[in-house]
């Protein structure tokens, strides 16, 4: 166990660290709601963070696993590749953004934006999500044990949404779609791996209609009430 | 005036408008093509260099030295770019360019010692393998965006926006959406596939600030961090992107190109690039930080003549998207039948979109893609940016210049009101500055 202090290094020294492990176990004390924290990780090391942190927080992570005791500010873990992310409290806007495979999970609530242009990660999120989450979503999956807010999955394309809670409105071309048994085993796969209580019947699901797909005179009207 | 009254054509409805309408009444969609404004806009054929005389010594053509080597980055960045010449290549994705065309574009840009740009899409190890200096482009899609590809790059342009469509996104339409395309965009294959118009992670210089951070701790604070814009407001976007900790600012005129816009987006928003540069200039000056924070202008630079006057104007290097696809032969005379068979002719082709571009340039078929050898096309491109830098030492030397940066506005006059006023020059033969001097 390696005990960085970025109470007395600073941010490039204490990540400078973390990027050039190749394993090993670290605590970072005295955040301080420092940005771009435990960024650009490449390699399977384990980060705990002693507060809250900033803006972008494990940003751009590839196999590490990186635990925030706290809160986490705007883009916790945006474009994650692999690893995971994990946040005890709430996460700032767009948390999980872009993130292309890889798992983050926030216990509390995330705020707008959660998931945004998500092309392959797994979100899940123990409170609620702020409006405009998962906006144009591709792939992956985002999972709400709290409710939604305004316009989810505005033009999403194929990544799917469960949500346990209220969906205050869908975004262009976002439906509810029928949840089968496939849903419901993978999404109790991933609620025990988080460790999060819920019943996945509990859940519906929203994904596209597709039918935003292509751009022809047909769907003039509702591609321009989508931009 | 027309010989027969009732045949006097209408200014306002030209057969130009008549057909657009017509067009649009028949298909319900508007029109969306590639290329960038065609319509006359102000631009650098409306300045001159003044050229040595009595009180100005000039250097000998061909012989006496004057340099053209380019530093950018050198704000923050450890390893800033090196560039031998002033011109660099402007962003286009693989995608929107087959991968021969993106590799005919690295090796001319490498050969004269330049850099190329990836664009929407992510990175090729076709571009990257034959480009000795790469720009890696981080745009609102994030397509292809991933951590290793940053951090193999030798640049990072964050895009804010471009000259042919400032504030709006993009789109690739489903045509060109091959099986390779879609895997490195992560989408299904055949659909099309929308960038978004504003970064999903950030809004607003403040948050840009804590972004380039973030790059920065990720690439270990050496690369270059550009902010590319669409010039619109160049004072202000400049302004904040120095603010935002940028250490080149691209400031792409409306005269930029695209590769699938709506017509009306390209024509009428944005604003020339003449009228771009001078104010992008005042920012920097304003901020204490010209020549610090370098600039690269874009958009319509055709000619060692539009360099040499946008270098003169205080931009560090320019770059050219529209002219190197025709070097490496987009719109070749020699297609002719080609374009008319697909509605177009050689010249006027501008359906980047559609993917079946006769030269093998904007297409992902493989049979047209063939077409293209990257090997000729980018010794050609090479050609091409060696004349230009041939030409702009030309007219440097002609000032008396022993470098291009030294080119400098009071080496200029302008032809027109217009261009006097955009450029901050004087009209010529008069020592007037609309709106900056009184006199005339």
């Amino acid at each position: 166990m390696t005990v960085l202090d970025l109470g007395t290094s600073s941010l490039r020294e204490v990540n400078s660290e973390l990027q050039g492990a190749s394993t090993g176990n670290f605590v970072v004390d005295n955040p301080q709601g420092a940005h771009a924290l435990a960024c650009g990780l490449d390699s399977p090391v384990t980060v705990r963070i002693e507060g809250p942190v900033g803006y972008y927080c494990a940003g751009m992570n590839q196999h590490a696993t990186v635990f925030v005791d706290g809160n986490a500010g705007t883009g916790l873990a945006e474009n994650i590749m692999s690893g995971t992310v994990t946040v005890t409290g709430s996460a700032g806007q767009s948390a999980g953004a872009t993130g292309h495979g890889g798992l983050v999970v926030v216990h509390g609530d995330a705020s707008a934006r959660c998931g945004i242009s998500m092309k392959g990660a797994d979100i899940v999120v123990g409170g609620d999500v702020g409006h405009m989450s998962a906006f144009m979503a591709q792939g992956g999956n985002l999972i709400v044990l709290g409710d939604a807010g305004a316009d989810l999955g505005d033009s999403i394309y194929e990544a799917r949404l469960f949500v346990r809670g209220t969906v205050a409105s869908l975004g262009a071309d976002c439906i509810e779609k029928e949840i089968r048994a496939e849903h419901l085993e993978f999404l109790a796969g991933r609620l025990a791996e988080v460790e999060m209580d819920a019943d996945p019947a509990d859940f519906r699901r929203y994904g596209s209609a597709r039918a935003l797909y292509n751009f022809h005179p047909d769907d003039v009207d509702a591609l321009e009430a989508s931009l | 005036m027309s010989a027969d009254w009732n045949l006097r054509p209408s200014y306002t409805f030209s057969p130009d408008v008549l057909a657009e309408i017509r067009r649009a009444a028949n298909t319900g969609i508007y029109s969306i093509r590639g290329f960038g404004a065609k319509r006359q806009v102000p631009n650098f054929d409306d300045l001159v260099f003044l050229g040595a005389s009595m009180s100005r010594y000039p250097l000998e053509g061909y012989r006496e030295a004057c340099g053209t080597e380019v530093v950018l980055g050198s704000r923050h960045a450890s390893d800033p770019i090196r560039l031998d010449i002033p011109v660099t290549i402007a962003g286009m994705s693989f995608g929107s360019l087959s991968a021969n065309a993106k590799e005919a574009l690295g090796r001319g840009a490498s050969a004269v010692g330049t850099s190329t740009t990836t664009g929407d899409g992510g990175m090729t190890d076709e571009e990257r393998s034959h480009s000795t200096k790469l720009v890696y482009q981080y745009l609102p899609s994030r397509y292809g965006m991933n951590p290793d590809d940053l951090r193999r790059a030798d640049a990072i342009e964050v895009v804010v926006g471009q000259g042919a469509k400032p504030g709006g996104g993009g789109m690739l339409m489903g045509q060109k959406i091959s099986s390779r395309v879609a895997s490195m965009r992560m989408l299904p294959e055949g659909i099309d596939q929308r960038s978004a118009c504003r970064h999903p992670d950030w809004t607003g210089p403040d948050d840009l600030e804590i972004k380039i951070q973030e790059l920065r701790e990720i690439t270990g604070w050496r690369k270059p961090i550009y902010v590319k814009v669409g010039a619109a407001r160049p004072y202000y976007d400049t302004a904040l992107a120095v603010k935002a900790g940028a250490d080149v600012v691209v400031v792409d005129g409306m005269q930029g190109g695209t590769a699938a816009t709506q017509d009306v987006f390209i024509e009428h928003v944005g604003i020339p690039t003449l009228a771009a540069v001078p104010e992008a200039v005042r920012a920097l000056k304003d901020l204490e930080v010209h020549r610090g924070v370098q600039l690269v202008v874009a958009g319509g630079i055709r000619s060692g003549a539009d360099v040499a006057k946008a270098l003169a104007l205080g931009a560090d290097a320019v770059s050219i998207g529209t002219a190197a696809l025709v070097a490496i032969g987009d719109n070749d005379p020699g297609l002719d039948d080609e374009y008319r068979a697909v509605g177009s002719a050689a010249g006027f082709w501008d359906q980047y979109q559609a993917g079946n571009d006769p030269a093998g340039i904007t297409t992902q078929d493989p049979d047209l893609a063939s077409r293209l050898d990257p090997v000729l096309a980018g010794r050609r491109l090479a050609n091409y940016l060696k004349v230009l830098t041939l030409e702009v030492q030309t007219l440097a030397r002609a000032c008396g210049k022993s470098h291009v940066h030294n080119l400098e506005p009071q080496d200029m006059a302008a032809l027109t009101v217009e261009a006097a006023a955009m450029a901050g020059v004087p009209l010529a033969g008069t020592t007037w500055i609309p709106g900056a001097t009184s006199d005339g």
